[in-house]
């Protein structure tokens, strides 16, 4: 259980990339005034931050000894004005530059999301939820990071650092070099800082990272762990991670101890050098006291900002391999798409975007009845339909058949046997590798995409519901789906009874996930979003789970409903299911073996045959004996 | 005791480390204040006239002060900020254990989300509190007043003057401090918001593309999104603001130091060196002032924080070891006989479970069905105590479950929940979750996955039983799953065993196999089934039927299916059903 895991959202690469930096830079180009604006009140701040100690040394050499009062109060008027211009400057810069910051992110973000709309079924194949998740959210923030406090200040300590050292030579630059003596100590005390830093960062990570997997596991399984006794186990393998990740972080200490006395000890190291060496040139008269001052003043500015920029590296880097992540997925390209031309089918026979909108409770006949697709038209084919999902591990194999307007079709197999992938080829969730399938003879891939999937109506064996209300889910995005088309569609499949129990009703809350609803709700709300969309070719994948005989019967019967009057391609599992189909097709190991009805295929005693036997024996035997 | 009472008593482990921290807090604190006292010296001398050698003196000494600073000051982070991260290790510890004594009801009652945040969140905010917090305040508390002594010393009159901008930091600090904690507050919450709806639309893309969802998932998401920046604009506002305004009132400390001090000077009540030692006393107080204010979020988030694990470390578990045990001492010494005695359970108003009584004998099968939210999986529930039964209701060998210490009453059942829980590791450290020695496990682990009719499917698995299943077993199917807990619960051995509806995911023929395999296994022991197959139930030694918390009717298979009441209209439906099939 233990050993330093990292996570590939822990690997941190280079901290400076060109490439990556210059698509970064182009997020900004729509917000070029605000940029401008704010790199222009950055170096008006930085050049305000040299004035104080210039103000000191000219009190200390001419006001004092000349015994100026009017002249102090020049001075002092001065300083205020450069401090209240300072404060207008910064915060002009921090609002410009933050709320553009949070623009960029806003766009990017959109960008992202957007593309993973459009992204192929293979690529979510391939990724994670959680992971697409960390690109949308984490990945984006710590850019935001990098846009707002760590560049900007980059630049503003720049600046600062090229100001002082101008002021600096310009008084004295003896004393100058003198004072800059010190800079290669404190390039290689931040040298090994940030390389140790960014390491032992990194596995703090690590660990915080295992300690929260570990817990949050732990926490959701607490009572599988009492119920199998392992609390003193789980306890010690919490206890070496926790340990751990203690010794990575007083490692971490040990570094931030070092640095930061070093930085102070090289800028008193400064300080002493400006005195003993300045302090000989004010005796001979070569430098003013005040100059001196200046001096002692301008050296403590001028450690702050490289101390700062240290920090900053951290930001960068995290930045840059977030860019990175970002990028790759923003480049992937999508490869089920619409094609530029399109072919349109006859919409009369086949297509139709736009629920029916003629039904309601008023009237007597719903979506189902009065607009009930009509089944002229819409032959679905399989031509050798070859697929696989990885290279070499062919799924579908040669696949043909042809499904007629109107007829119900059942798909059979063992697991792995290729069903699935048939709905999922039907769909464009993936495009065919060889052979195609055909809608009234048109390719689906000449086909508008959401013109083809506003031909199916699919209800999957888990069913995925969003939260928001009952009616929501029902009509998803679809407002012209009134209240009164959604209540019809739940009461046609028995959906209304507990429905109307809920406290709300249609608006009644659904939770994330449905977590309120028992399964066979669920599944009963998805076939009244089904029929809510009125589609030509309904495409089922009938749940396995094992429900109460109530729910049982009242799914069958509900699945009746929708399947009323429809083209109807479903993957079965239920014997009452097999038994209302016109055609079944029998797949195996990716080939199609046998078609035929329930009684033709049993009569082959083919390989539905076995399946039947394997499936239903049970059930089988229990009518032997009743009889 | 009071909350902070708790503290410093947590705290007195790490007594040591705290007391020698704070004697580097003193030392390097007041070499830090020196400094500028010698600064003063040097340039009084350099304005009136000095030699090489003492010049080169006050640098040495600048220098010898920075290096002692220096000592103590890596000393002194070392120690205070070391000894946070001890305690912070403690107390995460300590945090897991409290976890691991609660019951169920009491993970239900808490999400994990918010548990985990105490585990994080608030536990790094005490730690901040007695580390960084307690580093910062009492060096900034010494500063304070060292400083403010020395002005005095210099000129109390531009002391006085001088520290006239210094309250209005610390209120800025404070105001600052909470308003954007609270703003940063809704941001996250916000951020949640976007989580929330990226993960129902990603996970849920199939729906979303087959109902051309995707522009009303983007317009749902830019609404989220636009909320998002409407709050951290509300922000930026704030923040925008209250770092240069703590350098416009630092600044105009500075402003009247350099305006009035210099007349001082000119009236000749003061040196040039002085102005200069006194303006970086204000400038050393600067920080106290902010981290005056800083510190006091740290110290107040820390509090709330440590109060809400208090909640969590002090919670006495609802389920526990009596302090009268029975008879029963450990796990081999239970033979598996259970009896209900008038099991009468409520939650609230809602009676779950009422007036339930059954005798169960050593060795035999007792299956329960019944419609969906009977009580079935409650009754199963409280043998071994996940849910606690009123005593004298729930007895095992005539023991009152009670009466039995956990280890030896959850060592002799193996529990197979309806949806049960994998963790993220191996298939075979799965199997082995409750057996503690790991070396005689590996022909047992196949033994069990055999007989859980585990074992062909793991041959196809990459890497057989080495194959990780992925976070809560999720590369395994719904069948998988259950058939992995079945085998983890036979691999215990144990007395009794209970399958809570655990083949609902299993097909039928696969059902009936691991059934016939178990009825093997389980020659000598007790076994409880809840199923919604009559198939599955038929040949058990009684049924127990189930009906909102009543048990409605008892008896075997071909006895419940004469009486006909539910059982038997059950069967009728499910025989309808098949019948419908082979017509």
């Amino acid at each position: 259980m233990s050993g330093g895991v990292i996570h590939e959202e822990e690997v941190l690469g280079k901290a400076y990339d060109s490439r990556l930096m210059r698509r970064l830079v182009g997020y900004l180009r729509p917000y070029g005034r605000q940029v401008t604006f704010a790199i222009a009140t950055i170096v008006g701040n930085s050049a305000l931050q040299l004035a104080p100690p210039y103000l000191t040394k000219t009190v200390i050499d001419h006001y004092i000894p000349a015994r100026d009062l009017s002249g102090l109060t020049v001075i002092a008027v001065l300083y205020l004005t450069t401090l209240v211009a300072s404060f207008a400057f910064e915060y002009a810069q921090t609002w410009t530059m933050q709320v553009t910051g949070q623009r960029v992110m806003f766009d990017l973000r959109m960008q992202v999301f957007t593309h993973l709309q459009r992204l192929d079924l293979r690529f979510y194949d391939r990724n994670p939820v959680g992971r697409l998740m960390t690109r949308v959210t984490t990945d984006v923030d710590v850019l935001n990071e990098l846009f707002t406090s760590g560049v900007v200040s980059i630049f503003g300590d720049v600046f600062t650092l090229v100001g002082i050292m101008a002021v600096l030579i310009w008084m004295d630059w003896r004393l100058a070099i003198v004072a800059f003596s010190v800079l290669p100590l404190i390039a290689l005390i931040t040298q090994w800082f940030r390389r140790n830093v960014r390491d032992s960062y990194r596995t703090v990570r690590a660990w915080i990272a295992r300690i929260n997997a570990y817990l949050q596991e732990r926490i959701t399984g607490m009572s599988t762990v009492q119920l199998f006794r392992r609390e003193e186990r789980d306890f010690a393998a919490f206890d070496d991670i926790d340990r751990a990740h203690r010794d990575a972080n007083v490692q971490s200490i040990f570094y931030y101890a070092v640095f930061y006395p070093a930085v102070e000890l090289v800028s008193a190291l400064a300080a002493s050098l400006i005195i003993w060496y300045g302090g000989g040139r004010v005796m001979a008269d070569l430098l003013t006291l005040g100059s001196l001052v200046a001096f002692l003043q301008y050296s403590q500015r001028f450690f702050r900002p490289i101390s700062d920029m240290s920090e900053k590296f951290n930001v960068l880097q995290g930045a840059m391999a977030s860019s990175e992540r970002i990028f790759a997925l923003l480049d992937t390209p999508v490869e089920v798409k619409s094609p530029e031309v399109r072919r349109e089918l006859d919409t009369a026979s086949l297509v139709r975007l736009k629920p029916d909108t003629t039904g309601g409770p008023e009237t007597t006949g719903g979506p189902e009845t009065t607009g009930g697709p009509d089944t002229a038209g819409g032959v679905i084919e399989f031509e050798n339909v070859s697929f696989a999902y990885v290279p070499g591990e062919a799924v579908l194999k040669n696949v043909s058949f042809r499904v007629e307007p109107g007829q119900r079709m059942a798909l059979v197999g063992a697991t792995g046997s290729g069903k699935t992938t048939i709905v999922n080829l039907l769909l464009r969730f993936y495009d065919v590798q060889e052979g195609r399938i055909t809608i009234d003879g048109i390719d689906i891939r000449e086909m508008d995409l959401a013109e083809l999937r506003a031909t199916f109506g699919l209800v999957l064996q888990d069913v995925h519901l969003f939260s928001g209300t009952i009616a929501a889910n029902v009509r998803l995005g679809h407002s012209e789906i009134d209240d009164a088309q959604v209540r019809h569609a739940l009461e046609s499949v028995h959906a209304w009874g507990f429905v109307s129990q809920l406290p709300g009703g249609l608006s009644a809350p659904v939770a994330e996930r449905g977590a309120t609803l028992s399964v066979g709700q669920k599944q009963l709300l998805s076939f009244a979003r089904a029929l809510a969309f009125n589609p030509r070719v309904l495409v089922l994948d009938e749940a396995t789970s094992s429900v109460d005989t109530e729910t049982e019967f009242l799914i069958r019967d509900a699945l009746k409903v929708v399947m009323r009057g429809r083209t109807t391609i479903a993957i079965a599992h239920r014997l009452s299911t097999i038994q209302d189909m016109d055609r079944i097709l029998v797949l195996h190991k990716g080939e199609l073996r046998e078609t035929g009805t329930h009684q033709e295929l049993l009569a082959r005693r083919g390989i539905y045959h076995r399946l039947y036997q394997l499936q239903f024996k049970e059930r089988a035997e229990a009518l032997e004996n009743a009889s | 005791m009071s909350p902070a009472r708790r503290l410093l008593a947590y705290m007195g482990r790490y007594r040591r480390s705290f007391l020698i921290g704070f004697a580097c807090v003193v030392t390097t604190t007041t070499i830090a204040l020196t400094a500028p006292w010698v600064m003063k010296y040097a340039i009084d001398d350099l304005n009136r006239g000095v030699t090489a050698e003492k010049v080169r003196l006050y640098a040495a000494v600048l220098l010898g002060l920075a290096v002692v600073g220096g000592l103590f000051r890596f000393l002194m982070r070392r120690i205070i900020v070391g000894a946070s991260r001890d305690f912070e290790y403690d107390l995460r510890n300590d945090f897991f254990a409290a976890l691991q004594r609660q019951h169920a009801g009491y993970f239900q009652q808490h999400r994990t989300g918010d548990l985990m945040s105490r585990a994080t969140n608030d536990l790094s905010a005490v730690r901040m509190m007695i580390g960084p917090a307690v580093m910062y305040t009492s060096s900034t508390a010494l500063t304070f007043v060292i400083a403010i002594v020395l002005m005095l010393s210099i000129d109390s009159k531009l002391t006085l003057i001088a520290l006239i901008p210094l309250p209005f930091v610390s209120v800025v600090v404070r105001y600052f401090g909470t308003a954007i904690h609270e703003r940063f507050e809704k941001i996250q919450e916000q951020f949640s918001e976007i989580s929330a709806v990226t993960q129902e639309s990603l996970a849920g893309v199939r729906v979303v593309r087959a109902y051309r969802q995707e522009l009303a998932e983007i317009s749902r998401f830019r609404a989220a999104n636009d909320e998002y920046v409407r709050r951290n604009k509300a922000l930026i506002r704030l923040q925008g603001a209250y770092y240069p305004s703590m350098g416009l009132l630092m600044g105009i400390g500075a402003l009247l130091v350099l305006w009035l001090g210099s007349r001082e000077v000119i009236a000749g009540r003061m040196t040039i060196g002085e102005l200069v030692a006194f303006n970086t006393y204000l400038m050393m107080l600067g920080w106290p002032m902010i981290a005056f204010g800083w510190v006091t979020n740290l110290l107040q988030r820390g509090m709330a924080s440590w109060k809400r694990m208090l909640e969590v470390l002090d919670a006495i578990p609802a389920i526990a070891d009596s302090p009268t045990p029975g008879s029963i001492r450990d796990a081999a010494a239970i033979t598996g006989a259970i009896e209900f005695r008038g099991l009468t359970l409520a939650y609230g108003d809602h009676v779950v479970l009422s007036d339930v009584s059954a005798t169960i004998p050593a060795g035999t099968t007792t299956a329960i069905v019944g419609p969906t939210g009977s009580g079935k999986s409650t009754l199963l529930a409280c043998l071994p105590r996940l849910a606690d039964a009123p005593p004298g209701t729930v007895f095992i060998d005539g023991v009152d479950v009670r009466d039995i210490p956990l280890r030896a009453l959850r060592g002799a059942i193996g529990f197979v929940p309806q949806e049960p829980f994998l963790f993220s590791t191996t298939v075979a450290e799965n199997i082995a979750f409750g057996v503690n020695d790991r070396a005689a496990t590996v022909d047992a682990v196949r033994a069990v996955a055999a007989v859980a009719r585990l074992d062909k499917d793991v041959e196809s698995f990459p890497k057989g039983f080495d194959t990780m299943v992925g976070e809560r077993g999720i590369t395994l199917s719904g069948g998988q799953k259950q058939r992995t807990a079945i085998a983890r619960a036979l691999m215990i051995d144990p007395r009794i065993l209970i399958l809570d509806d655990a083949l609902s995911a299993v097909d039928t023929y696969t059902e009936e196999e691991i059934l016939h395999r178990l009825r093997d296994v389980m020659n000598q022991r007790t076994s409880l089934i809840v199923s919604h197959r009559v198939s599955t139930v038929r040949d058990a030694d009684q049924i127990l039927v189930l009906v909102e918390g009543r048990i409605a009717e008892r008896g075997s298979h071909d006895e419940l299916v004469r009486r006909g009441g539910f059982y038997a209209d059950l069967y009728r439906k499910q025989l309808l059903e098949e019948e419908l099939a082979a017509s």
